[in-house]
């Protein structure tokens, strides 16, 4: 630590969290792939269960080789910390247990990958946890949907797949002034691409699965604390200002004045409903991000290549992507995404479902798959996958085009990915 | 728990446990612009191990209410008055950087009250530098970033602290915000916000030699072998006055976060020869 400052976000990608092994010298990071930890004496176990020491118990709960991704995210994002999970949506479940109950309500964007809609629309109201949804650029739609029981504003840095830009200062003055933190999924954008907090989100998450491992090989999620949201001022969360009764009376906000949230969730949520981050998972994850800021450049550099090809296309009826001045989030994405609004972003054929379908069995190099973030191209057409029982009318009001088709760009040349977009939209065309 | 000194609330952090003033009493003391937070290990290790702990906000800071004690003297009556109102008669003082000088004070304006000092890192004088003095004045996040990174030695502190999984210089800098946006009382400080005031009472803190020989108790001086807040050499002569054995930990200056466990052996074995000492003297 040489300098007046921390370093910058490359050095951090390498370093933050991690050092040579103290035990063994090696460099590189050890999967400490170990469910249980020794204790040292009585005391240091007794200390441990205390919360009078800090240390590793169970594997569950935390790791060393969790730590160090959990510290390097939270280092890029700017936070106090985080805490690694199974996968993105255990984030999402992780943040939201720990603020939520029987009765809760949140308000979230309806821009939102279908997973997450799933869990809020369908699977949390099971359990009293209400969400109402509101378009991301409906101001005060998400102002007039707060009620005295919402716990949690929650939206995408860019909405799935239309690319809307949040707008995080606006929502997050929202927020505050309902004092309810802002929640963001962070996983389009990776902090290369934006850091949330700096514009006043409370809390990120990602899946990991995405663009920071970025290999297309493991799932995981982290979930980030910014430490900046008072819960203590907000008067909404006895879940972190009252004692709990189950750790000794602990009242978290007094343990930690800014990561009182990390506390009940690790103690709590990773402890009670166990969705943890294998060691395995943790160490690749972990070298995808040891090359983040090599590969967004690159995806960026090779995404605006190929947005301004289909642009140039007559068979492209549109091109979602918010650095077209076409796009809606335009001006929104100049302001919070300079270095680029990702690799991800759908654009309609022009013509039938049926083309649609041409277009994507023609490609070559692009994969037909459900994901997104992969160092490799890939491609969905929803009409004819995740939204194949609808029916036009169900598409449009989706905001989905029979000729949707989203695209993930990858890490190949640019030129070889145009050729091969060439082709499929020549097949498309002949297929009409 | 709350307590009313001077007519003001004033917290204190009691380790996890309800405060018992007939055990054997701690109080900790924190460093310009934190709070009673950067102690609870230790807080709580000494909690649960048959002592009464204490871990302070300071006025102006964090849940204590008030205007921020004008000089490190002041803070150390405010210290004296808050174990008043917590019915305290003798305590060991723990204190950090700042919160050092005051428990040092503390010492010397009560010599039959105090049982032990332990000094973490400390220095006398504590000279704050031109540079971070007018940025803390100009621009505190600055001044912010700059203590950040000056206080912690590595981008690895494990296992770091209060638990795995926390990023130290993201903790510590959202900590120094959030007590620099919430301190009351400015207009009767030293500073043009919360950080140059804290500051200031280190740079101006004087007499600290004459206070080291009012002291009666042990003491005992823990240190940062790469600390670039108080260089472990600045610490000598206040050492030396206090007759303190000294303890050199890998770590720099915020010893609380960076090596929580060599601190937490490194101050029982300070307070343990110090009620050595104080059961030979006596």
């Amino acid at each position: 630590m040489p300098g007046a400052a921390d370093p910058g976000f490359d050095t951090l990608t390498i370093h933050a969290g991690a050092a040579p092994d103290p035990a063994t010298g090696a460099r590189a990071l050890p999967i400490y792939l170990s469910t249980s930890f020794v204790y040292q004496s009585s005391e240091h176990a007794a200390s441990l269960f205390d919360m009078a020491r800090s240390g590793h118990v169970y594997s569950r709960v935390s790791n060393p080789t969790n730590a160090v991704l959990e510290e390097r995210v939270a280092a890029l994002q700017g936070g106090v910390g985080a805490i690694a999970t199974a996968s993105g949506h255990a984030a999402l479940h992780l943040a939201i247990a720990t603020l939520a109950g029987a009765g809760s309500h949140i308000v979230a964007s309806t821009a939102l990958y279908g997973g997450s809609h799933n869990l809020l629309a369908y699977t949390l109201p099971r359990f009293g946890i209400r969400t109402s949804f509101v378009r991301p650029d409906d101001i005060d739609g998400w102002r007039a949907a707060i009620r005295p029981e919402t716990r949690l504003l929650f939206g995408e840095t860019l909405g799935n797949p239309g690319l809307e830009v949040l707008d995080i200062p606006t929502l997050s003055a929202i927020a505050h002034a309902a004092r309810v933190p802002l929640l963001v999924d962070s996983t389009f954008t990776t902090p290369w691409l934006m850091k949330p907090f700096e514009h006043g989100a409370d809390l990120v998450f990602h899946s990991a699965t995405k663009f920071l491992s970025g290999h297309g090989t493991v799932l995981g999620g982290v979930l980030v604390d910014g430490g900046t949201f008072d819960w203590d001022a907000s008067g909404r969360f006895p879940e972190l200002t009252a004692p709990y009764e189950r750790l000794q009376g602990m009242v978290f906000s007094e343990e930690s004045s800014v990561a009182a949230f990390l506390l009940r969730a690790r103690r709590e949520g990773l402890r009670d409903f166990g969705a943890c981050m294998s060691p395995h998972t943790a160490w690749l994850i972990l070298q995808g991000i040891e090359t983040l800021p090599l590969r967004m450049a690159r995806h960026v550099e090779n995404t605006r290549k190929v947005v301004a090809f289909l642009a140039a296309q007559p068979m492209v009826a549109r091109v979602g992507y918010p650095e077209l001045a076409s796009h809606p989030s335009h001006a929104l994405a100049a302001k919070l995404l300079p270095r680029g609004a990702g690799s991800v972003f759908a654009f309609d054929v022009a013509g039938s479902r049926t083309q649609g379908q041409a277009f994507i069995e023609a490609l070559r190099i692009f994969s037909h798959l459900t994901n997104v973030g992969d160092c490799r191209s890939l491609v969905t057409h929803p009409a004819s996958t995740t939204h194949a029982r609808m029916d036009d009318a169900a598409l449009a009001a989706a905001g989905i085009a029979a000729g949707t088709i989203r695209l993930s760009i990858g890490l190949e040349d640019a030129d070889d990915l145009i050729d091969d977009l060439k082709r499929a939209l020549d097949a498309a065309r002949k297929a009409q | 728990m709350m307590f009313t000194v001077a007519g003001r609330e004033a917290y204190a952090y009691s380790g996890g446990k309800p405060f018992d003033a007939t055990l054997p009493c701690i109080v900790f003391v924190h460093g310009a612009l934190n709070d009673h937070s950067v102690w609870t290990l230790l807080a709580r290790w000494f909690a649960h191990h048959g002592h009464a702990v204490l871990a302070l906000d300071l006025p102006g800071h964090g849940r204590s209410t008030g205007a921020p004690a004008p000089s490190v003297q002041a803070a150390a009556q405010w210290l004296l008055a808050l174990l008043d109102a917590a019915g305290v008669a003798r305590a060991a003082v723990v204190g950090h950087s700042l919160g050092s000088l005051i428990a040092l004070e503390a010492a010397a304006q009560a010599p039959g009250r105090i049982t032990q000092l332990v000094m973490i890192g400390t220095a006398y004088p504590m000279k704050v530098g031109a540079a971070l003095l007018d940025t803390a004045r100009a621009r505190p996040l600055a001044a912010i970033d700059m203590v950040n990174a000056f206080s912690l030695s590595s981008l690895a502190c494990k296992p770091s602290f209060p638990g795995p999984g926390m990023w130290l210089h993201g903790s510590q800098r959202a900590l120094m915000r959030r007590t620099l946006a919430g301190a009351s009382g400015l207009e009767a400080g030293v500073g043009a916000n919360l950080l140059e005031h804290d500051l200031r009472l280190c740079d101006r803190y004087a007499g600290g030699l004459e206070a080291a020989a009012r002291v009666r108790c042990p003491a005992h001086v823990v240190l940062g072998r790469d600390d670039r807040m108080t260089s472990p050499k600045a610490a000598r002569d206040i050492a030396a006055a206090l007759h303190a054995r000294v303890t050199l930990l890998a770590g720099g200056h915020s010893l609380m976060a960076e090596a929580p466990d060599a601190l937490l052996a490194a101050l029982r074995a300070a307070l343990a020869d110090a009620a050595t000492t104080a059961a030979q003297a006596s």
